[in-house]
Order: C-alpha cells, then sequence, then structure tokens
C-alpha cells in the first residue's frame, strides 16, 4: 500500500473568512509578524498500485470529487509504502 | 403533472416540498429514493434541501457518486425542469449541472432567517407568475450559502439574464452579484439556496414561495395540456 496525501487549498482569487478570522486572532495574541492565514484541508488515502497508476488515478479522483476546481485548488504526494 | 421529489442520504425537507406541491399546489408528487430512481416517469424534479452525505467533503458533493445524477443528466438534457433548493442548489452545482460552487457564510456561521428577495428575471419557467423586479420574503437556512463564480461567469450569467434571484438585504453571506438563484443555460434548470416550499400558507408566514410552483404548472400545462 501507498500513502497519498492530497493538499486542497482555496485558490488565490477566493476569500477565505476563515482565515481572515485565524489572522486576526494570533495579531490579537501578539503574533504580528502574521501577514496572511489561508486554512486548507489534507485528505490522505493508502491505495495500491504503481507510482505511474496512482499519480493518474489520484489526479482523476481529484479533479471528479476531492476538490472542487471553482474554489480550490490541489497537490499531491506519494509517499512511502506504508505497513509490511 | 407528476413531480419527482429526488431524496438523498440526509435529504431532511423532502416533506415540506410534498407538502407543497401535493396539498397546496393540489399537483402530483412522489418522494423518490436515489436509489434506481426512474425519473423519466416524471415531468420535473425537485430536489430538496437538507444535508446529503452530512455535508462531508462539501455540501452536495458526495451526491455525485449516487446513479441518479446520471440520470438527472439525461433528464436536465431532455429539457424537463429541474429545481434545486439549498442542499439541492449545492447538488445541482457539485454535479455540474448548474455553474459555481458554495463557499461558508462570510461570518463562519450557519444562519437562518427569511431573506428579501429580488426577482430579475420574470420570464422564466420558474418565475413567470412573479413580476419583474418584485420583491419577495422567502426563508433560509444554510451555512454555505456563500455563492461564488468567477469573474467571466458572473459576467455571462448577467448577459444572458440567468441571475433569477438577488438578496436585497444586505448580502449577508457574501454571494457574488448578490446572486440567490441561478438559470443554467438551456433555461430548465433553477437552483437557489432560498426555500420556496416553506413559504406557501400565510399560517407558516408568506405565500411567496407559491408563484413559482404555479409558474412551473402553467408553463408546463401549456406546453403539454391541449385544450380541445
Amino acid at each position: 500500500m501507498t500513502k497519498v496525501k492530497v493538499y486542497v487549498t482555496l485558490r488565490e482569487s477566493v476569500v477565505d473568512p476563515q482565515g481572515i478570522a485565524a489572522q486576526e486572532a494570533l495579531q490579537t495574541m501578539g503574533f504580528n509578524e502574521v501577514e496572511s492565514v489561508r486554512i486548507g484541508k489534507l485528505i490522505e488515502l493508502e491505495l495500491a498500485g504503481t507510482a505511474a497508476e496512482i499519480e493518474t488515478r489520484v489526479t482523476e479522483m481529484c479533479d471528479k470529487l476531492l476538490v472542487n476546481k471553482v474554489i480550490e485548488q490541489y497537490s499531491f504526494e506519494i509517499g512511502e509504502v506504508a505497513g509490511k | 403533472m407528476r413531480f419527482a421529489i429526488l431524496s438523498f442520504p440526509g435529504s431532511s425537507c423532502d416533506v415540506d416540498m410534498l407538502h407543497a406541491v401535493r396539498d397546496i399546489v393540489g399537483e402530483g408528487a412522489e418522494i423518490i429514493s436515489h436509489v434506481d430512481a426512474k425519473l423519466e416517469n416524471y415531468d420535473a424534479v425537485l430536489i430538496p434541501t437538507g444535508a446529503s452525505y452530512g455535508d462531508y467533503l462539501r455540501p452536495g458533493a458526495l451526491a455525485q457518486s449516487s446513479e441518479s445524477i446520471e440520470s438527472l443528466k439525461t433528464f436536465v438534457k431532455s429539457g424537463k425542469p429541474v429545481l434545486g433548493v439549498g442542499n439541492g442548489f449545492q447538488i445541482l452545482v457539485e454535479a455540474g449541472i448548474l455553474p459555481g460552487a458554495f463557499l461558508r457564510n462570510q461570518s463562519l456561521k450557519f444562519r437562518s432567517g427569511k431573506a428579501k428577495l429580488a426577482v430579475r428575471n420574470a420570464s422564466t419557467y420558474f418565475t413567470s407568475n412573479y413580476e419583474e423586479d418584485g420583491l419577495l420574503t422567502i426563508p433560509f437556512a444554510h451555512e454555505y450559502g456563500n455563492y461564488f463564480v468567477d469573474r467571466e461567469t458572473a459576467r455571462l450569467l448577467k448577459e444572458t439574464d440567468r441571475i433569477i434571484f438577488t438578496y436585497e438585504d444586505g448580502n449577508l453571506d457574501g454571494s457574488v452579484e448578490r446572486i440567490a438563484g441561478v438559470l443554467n443555460e438551456q433555461g430548465n434548470v433553477l437552483g437557489m439556496m432560498p426555500l420556496p416550499e416553506r413559504a406557501v400558507e400565510e399560517i407558516i408566514g408568506g405565500t411567496d414561495g407559491l408563484p413559482l410552483f404555479q409558474s412551473i404548472l402553467k408553463n408546463w400545462s401549456e406546453k403539454n395540456v391541449s385544450h380541445a
């Protein structure tokens, strides 16, 4: 089995009210150096296949379901073989 | 006229829709499960609100895994009317039947209440019983009601009169162009976040949602009922 980490973030043109709220909270707490916070998602998959197959299939999964490309963008890392 | 109310796991307002169409408008309506849904047997499809699939991943997203979405796309192509309200609108957007996407409300809060809407196009299948630029009061209840389209799509929607309803009370959730409801290019699919089925009787606070269902009925009857 291979582990894949999919990082989903909002497109730059999309306002992230959650990120803005977290940024303001950080600044209130004294972390004044924070200029921007954007909050995204991490999706972890475990799946079988060769690296090339995984690359193709995960791209398809992102485009069809995991990511809404109107508002989001993604990248993924194919990790070490998990377990045995 | 026969309405199908297409229900997914977690669709919680299918009975409200049934009551509005069957008991108030007085037409045939049935709640049908998304599993093995025979949409071709109906004249119109209504997708109710609720939290289908628990709103997991993104509201409306997981409904795409249902085979009924393919049937729905075929139904849309046939030109018959489809209305999605609340989560039903989110499902239509996630399935790519309507443009755009939904973000969390600007306030980051679930909000509910009565929205003031303007009718921006009263010459559609869904709005012909309204007056152009008429003001309506329709209940809403959502956390992901912040409708987003890119600038190019917003311009296209405007130019082609496909922005059907706009918010007229501050647009507190942050929708692009104050959009509360949009139409597909073909003109037979309407998605809206406010919930017209909750505004069909004086006893529940207003009837501004009723003309929407009556518009569908009138436009369908004009096409399908022969006046001998």
